[in-house]
């Protein structure tokens, strides 16, 4: 692949600005504080119906997935929950989203007692986007965590 | 789809009761999205694997379900904490009705 020095500047520069603006506003409109952001498909609703419009706090799950993918056919994902949770709390499960796909549902994992809260896959992104991801708990309270993505192809076929 | 032969990995058989066990498990599959469009401009049919679960004697430890956002030949990997012995069965749900099975047996002393 022939990429000139300039064009790949620029396109970093591109990219840079985009991210930004797009953190931004998640940041300032709510992320962290809990659902209450706008996405542009039905993320919005699908998370208020997991949570029965119960707040989400953030807390320690995480998304994680590469900054950058080049493919959005197969991004690879995992969630998690970093460090131990308080006991006898439990993650009973995880809804996994993305904000920028034609629909948001991505996936939603089921953990039994017998299981850790932990689980990878691979999944589709139609464009750069954040994947937001919503756990359940034992004592009905709900985390979310979240994580952009900028993706160079997208993989929503077309 | 036929002869789909799903692929599980687990890294050990044999564990003490608390020590954990990682599953990966894999099957072909093209999780058509339903988004996507032919030659002449019709939508394909959606048609994906629409569920995932692991049991143990009839219990479910580790389950999944799928959106056409889930990557084709769908993958997952995650952590099991077995309390008895016994045949893991994973099974995968097809938009079709399709059911794919596969089985693995291990030992928790």
């Amino acid at each position: 692949m022939v990429v000139t020095r300039n064009r790949r500047q620029l396109l970093a520069i591109g990219a840079g600005a985009v991210g930004a603006v797009v953190i931004g506003t998640g940041l300032e409109v709510g992320f962290g504080r809990g659902v209450a952001w706008a996405a542009p498909n039905d993320t919005t609703d699908l998370v208020k119906k997991f949570t029965g419009g119960k707040e989400a706090t953030a807390g320690p799950l995480k998304v994680v997935a590469p900054e950058i993918a080049e493919n959005g056919n197969t991004v690879p994902l995992s969630v998690m929950i970093e460090g131990d949770l308080p006991a006898g709390r439990r993650v009973e499960e995880i809804l996994v989203l993305a904000d920028g796909n034609p629909r948001g549902g991505v996936a939603r994992f089921t953990f039994s007692a017998e299981a850790v809260p932990e689980a990878s896959t691979r999944i589709r992104l139609a464009e750069t986007q954040n994947i937001v991801a919503v756990a359940k708990m034992s004592d009905g309270s709900f985390l979310t965590a979240s994580r952009q993505v900028k993706v160079t192809i997208g993989g929503c076929g077309g | 789809m036929t002869n789909v032969k799903p692929r599980i990995r687990l890294d050990r058989k044999d564990i003490k009761k608390g020590d954990t066990i990682e599953v990966k498990a894999l099957v072909s599959h093209t999780m058509e999205s339903g988004q996507r469009k032919d030659k002449d401009g019709n939508t394909v049919p959606r048609k994906i694997i629409n569920k995932f679960t692991c049991t143990m004697n009839q219990k479910t430890l580790f389950a999944c379900d799928l959106e056409p956002a889930i990557s084709a030949n769908p993958y997952f990997h995650f952590k099991l904490k077995p309390q008895e012995s016994g045949p893991l069965i994973f099974t995968w749900l097809d938009d079709d009705g399709t059911r794919i099975e596969a089985t693995e047996t291990i030992t928790v002393s």
